[in-house]
């Protein structure tokens, strides 16, 4: 019999070095398993879906444009099917696996009771287009969230039905524009401060009109001498970024606000930094017209790899009555009405500009933002941009002394950070420092944005982050930061240790392949 | 609170690093009048896990679903069966709380996934390239048509009466502000679609005819002939299907000589979800490629030559172009684009034909039943799984008196065309392979009742 082990001897390990040096036949290594093109795994006869019962051919004849051969897409087996995709899964990073200190983007935690409710048969197993009376689960949700965003916003009315925060945009511009055409006022330009979101010039040319950039002061806010130079009877509005892309706070803006309303136009706030200041301050105290609320950032529906998203737009009462439609309407018995084409008119609503897309918007989404604020309530969402901006702002203490926080003196930030490259080593730059992030486990912050600073770095950790989980970030960035000045070649060439190393974007621009040819 | 991971003394301490007195200090910027000093008036405290489940579940139980009810509605939402392991994998935490895929080298999960999607909605559609999905069909509809105005230089848009009217009015919604001209048309109860109506529209100022494929109806438009009138006047055809699972009986769109294709993707992976979040999907010849809207995913190489996938072709987007992009579109689809994916892969291209076959024999079964009933009849001469029938009278009474009898019966014209009289008896009825023999006799038996 042998011996129990004691000592608790084993084998050597053998060094990091020695292991580099394994070629493996799979091009696997360990865990970190490689993954092919369901076109090169699958084929037409492979099928993870059974049905029930024989085809009466017979009920297919007659049918015109018939397909003489199945469409050539590879099918797979449920196995197959649930190895692909897991495998692939693997080789993300996630908000589940750790801290994405995306700037702007807000990553926060995912509730998964907001999953489970969003899959609530009375929301997710029923039709837009039902009789209105057999879906009132659904329409109360969008009713109790609308209430709860008014509420929150200091607002008149709120648009449910944009798809996303650019679509937001475009539909408070809509309003804008709609209410400027009802009162046969035809004004043409959007004054947009350089600061702004790219998403905002981009909208405003969309809705027609033309953009005039405004200038940023030197502390990072928007120059308010510029935009009230600039007013006049023919600036539609402004688009004002609140909290701005810098992580301040626009101090001015009930000034600026008032300025424009003199001269007869309107404010649209970017609701995207929403997160920063929700439970704490209602932009319709601020003078906002129209406001978009990107509902994956502040209220955590999760982002999926990219959407679907969801932007209902808060409304003052000068633009309330041009909201899109579909809207919802509660009766004095609790019920929840639909306001749609069909009763528009009768119902008081005949200047509705329009709509922005089919059915009634991202019901999905609303449940889930539902239920991550009832968690809340008004209480924690206080907390909530609270502990948002105290993270943030450990991050921009405990960092400013190895990196240049451009506008740290200015005073505290908001829920992100900015830091520049100033100090870098010649020929090292933000893009290697946020790549040597990937290396130590982390998703990069936010680079090269704001444009008004150089090389920035915008680091969002979200209330959702622990104090420990926050000092080994700091810890990792200190020295990122130090190997970044000393012109660590290493720092360089990362990523050394992900699913794949840099990629060659000249490349998958200059010779585009979308789709697999084999 | 189970969400948030400070507590009071690491509250404590990190004012103490950052120098502040407390968490309201930090809001020193607001100015003073529009600081709230507690709480938001008029809203409720917090809730434990157990009680916002409950009231969620109440609310949930005041509608009646699908799953519930004979069911029989179309109209561009469509219940399909979505195999179980679709919403387990779409639930993976790597894809539910990922980012945008900005970071290629920790996003190649996502990466791939587009690749393969936009591989898979190319070869359904028939066209060479397509994106990695669009908010919905509609939105998807409106972004074709200013790509055409793009290519063609030209601002006139005509639409055949069987486009979805919400597609309509999102694209009329755009139109008042882009100033393009819109020609559009309501359906008529014919057996036929419009084609012939449509090709005489045409002329050297279009940019695009847009047809629906099957059309609002359910009728299948001859879009070869279409194309051919569309071209020879400099104009482009877009083609919009609201219904991707008829493409596994009729031929693909792009094959018939659709230069755009577009779609709503709902109908695999996604579920009914009461009308969102959905996914656009968008296809076209490869030569209009830098005329595309949304974001595309491309494959590449990394540092050591291995396979890898990049967005790509970004200088067409907002973020980058500023007031110059092709689109107002920022975020896609992307789990959507997963959902539709995962089942499409599941289906392969034999089982989507299968699951086409049984959605067509079940609508016919039901068109052969419901034709028996006194006073209604079949309008279609042509359908895949979506018919109209004319009643004998307005079909938005009819459709609510049968839910009251607990039958979801279709979709009343009425509600889609509120204002066209002529179209008030007509209903919508589609059939799935969610549909069975029950179902349809519950329809019938509920609809004789109904109209008697």
């Amino acid at each position: 019999m042998n011996e129990i082990n004691r000592s608790g001897w084993r084998p050597a390990m053998g060094s990091a070095g020695e292991a580099e040096a394994i070629e493996t036949t799979t091009g696997n290594r360990g865990l970190q398993l490689e993954e092919a093109l369901i076109f090169e795994i699958g084929n037409l006869d492979h099928c993870g879906v059974d049905f029930d019962g024989a085809i009466d051919e017979r009920l297919l004849e007659g049918l015109p444009s018939r397909r003489s051969a199945p469409v050539d897409l590879p099918g797979l087996t449920e196995p197959e099917a649930v190895r692909h995709y897991t495998r692939l899964s693997r080789q993300n990073y996630a908000i589940d696996l750790g801290l994405f200190p995306l700037g702007s983007c807000t990553m926060k935690h995912n509730p998964r009771l907001d999953e489970k409710v969003a899959r609530f048969p009375g929301f997710a197993d029923v039709h837009p287009l039902q009789p209105q009376s057999t879906v009132q689960g659904a329409l109360k949700v969008m009713d109790e969230l609308a209430q709860w965003l008014i509420t929150l916003t200091g607002m008149a009315g709120v648009a449910m039905t944009p798809k996303a925060g650019a679509h937001g945009e475009l539909c408070g511009l809509l309003c804008i524009r709609a209410a400027l055409e009802a009162r046969g006022d035809a004004r043409e330009v959007i004054l947009v401060p350089e600061s702004a979101h790219g998403t905002n010039p981009a909208t405003a040319a969309f809705a027609g009109y033309r953009v005039e950039n405004i200038p940023a002061t030197a502390d990072g806010r928007v120059d308010v001498d510029a935009l009230t130079a600039r007013l006049g009877l023919d600036v539609a509005g402004v688009m004002i970024t609140n909290p701005n892309t810098c992580g301040l706070f626009e101090r001015d803006l009930k000034t600026i606000a008032d300025a424009v309303h003199a001269a007869g136009g309107f404010v649209y706030c970017d609701g995207a930094n929403f997160n920063a200041i929700v439970g704490r301050v209602r932009p319709g105290d601020l003078g906002v017209d129209a406001m978009h609320i990107n509902l994956h950032k502040t209220f955590s529906t999760p982002h999926g790899g990219g959407g679907p998203g969801s932007g209902p737009v808060v409304l003052s009462a000068a633009l309330a009555p041009f909201a899109p439609l579909p809207f919802t309407t509660r009766g004095a018995d609790g019920s929840v009405h639909l306001i749609e084409e069909e009763n528009a008119a009768q119902e008081g609503h005949a200047q509705a500009f329009g709509r922005m897309c089919a059915f009634h918007g991202q019901m999905g989404m609303y449940s889930r933002a539902l239920a991550y604020i009832l968690s809340h309530g008004a209480d924690g969402l206080r907390q909530v941009s609270g502990d948002a901006v105290l993270n943030a702002n450990y991050v921009l203490r405990s960092l400013e002394g190895v990196l240049d926080a451009p506008f740290g003196a200015a005073g505290p930030c908001m829920h992100e950070a900015l830091f520049s490259d100033d100090g870098f080593a010649e020929g090292f730059s933000t893009l290697d420092l946020a790549k040597g992030l990937i290396d130590e486990g982390y998703h990069p912050m936010t680079v090269y944005f704001p444009l008004v600073v150089h090389g920035a770095m915008l680091v969002e950790p979200t209330e959702t982050e622990s104090r420990g989980g926050l000092d080994q970030f700091i810890g990792a960035m200190r020295v990122l930061a130090e190997r970044a000045k000393a012109g660590d070649p290493l720092l360089k060439s990362a990523p050394h240790l992900a699913p794949r190393r840099r990629l060659d974007e000249t490349l998958a621009a200059r010779k585009p392949k979308l789709v697999w040819k084999g | 609170m189970r969400y948030l991971p400070l507590n009071d003394a690491d509250r404590a301490a990190m004012l103490d690093v950052v120098g502040a007195g407390s968490i309201d200090d930090l809001f020193v910027d607001v100015p003073a009048e529009a600081r709230l000093a507690g709480p938001v008036p008029g809203l409720p405290m917090h809730a434990s896990e157990m009680a916002v489940e409950r009231h969620m579940a109440r609310l949930s139980a005041q509608s009646l679903t699908a799953g519930q009810a004979p069911f029989f509605l179309g109209a561009g939402a469509y219940r399909h069966h979505v195999p179980a392991s679709v919403d387990h994998l779409i639930q993976r935490g790597e894809f539910l709380t990922a980012y945008t895929p900005y970071q290629p080298e920790i996003a190649q999960g996502t990466l791939q996934v587009l690749f393969e999607f936009q591989t898979q909605v190319a070869r359904l559609f028939g066209t060479d390239v397509a994106n990695a999905s669009l908010y919905d069909g509609s939105t998807a509809c409106w972004e074709a048509v200013t790509m055409a105005g793009r290519i063609t230089k030209r601002k006139k848009a005509v639409f055949s009466g069987g486009v979805h009217p919400h597609y309509v009015e999102t694209a009329r919604t755009m139109a008042k502000f882009t100033g393009d001209t819109l020609v559009t048309r309501l359906p008529e109860l014919l057996a036929a679609s419009d084609d012939d109506a449509v090709i005489a529209d045409i002329d050297g100022e279009t940019s695009c005819v847009v047809v629906q494929y099957p059309d609002i109806l359910g009728r299948i438009p001859d879009l070869a002939k279409i194309a051919g009138a569309a071209q020879a006047k400099g104009a482009l055809l877009i083609a919009v299907v609201t219904e991707p699972v008829a493409l596994g009986l009729l031929e693909s769109p792009g094959t018939l000589g659709a230069d755009i294709v577009v779609g709503e993707g709902q109908s695999l992976g996604v579920g009914l979800q009461f009308g969102g979040p959905y996914l656009g999907l968008f296809g076209c010849r490869e030569k209009y490629l830098r005329q595309m809207p949304g974001r595309l995913c491309g494959e590449t190489l990394d540092a050591d030559g291995k396979r890898g996938f990049v967005l790509t072709l970004s200088t067409r987007e907002q973020h980058i172009r500023r007031e110059k992009a092709t689109s107002n579109i920022c975020t896609n689809s992307g789990l959507c684009a997963l959902a539709f994916s995962i089942h499409l892969t599941l289906l392969g291209g034999k089982g989507l034909e299968e699951m086409a076959k049984h959605s067509r024999v079940r609508a016919a079964q039901t068109a052969q039943a419901l034709s028996k009933v006194a006073g209604v009849s079949v309008v279609n001469a042509s359908y895949f799984n979506e018919f109209a029938v004319v009643l004998p009278r307005d079909a938005r009474d009819v459709v609510r008196e049968l839910a009251d009898k607990g039958v979801l019966g279709g979709v009343s014209l009425g509600r889609l065309y509120p204002g066209a009289d002529g179209l008030a008896n007509g209903l919508l009825v589609t059939a799935t392979e969610c549909t069975t023999t029950e179902d349809i006799e519950a329809l019938v038996k509920a609809l004789e009742e109904v109209l008697a």
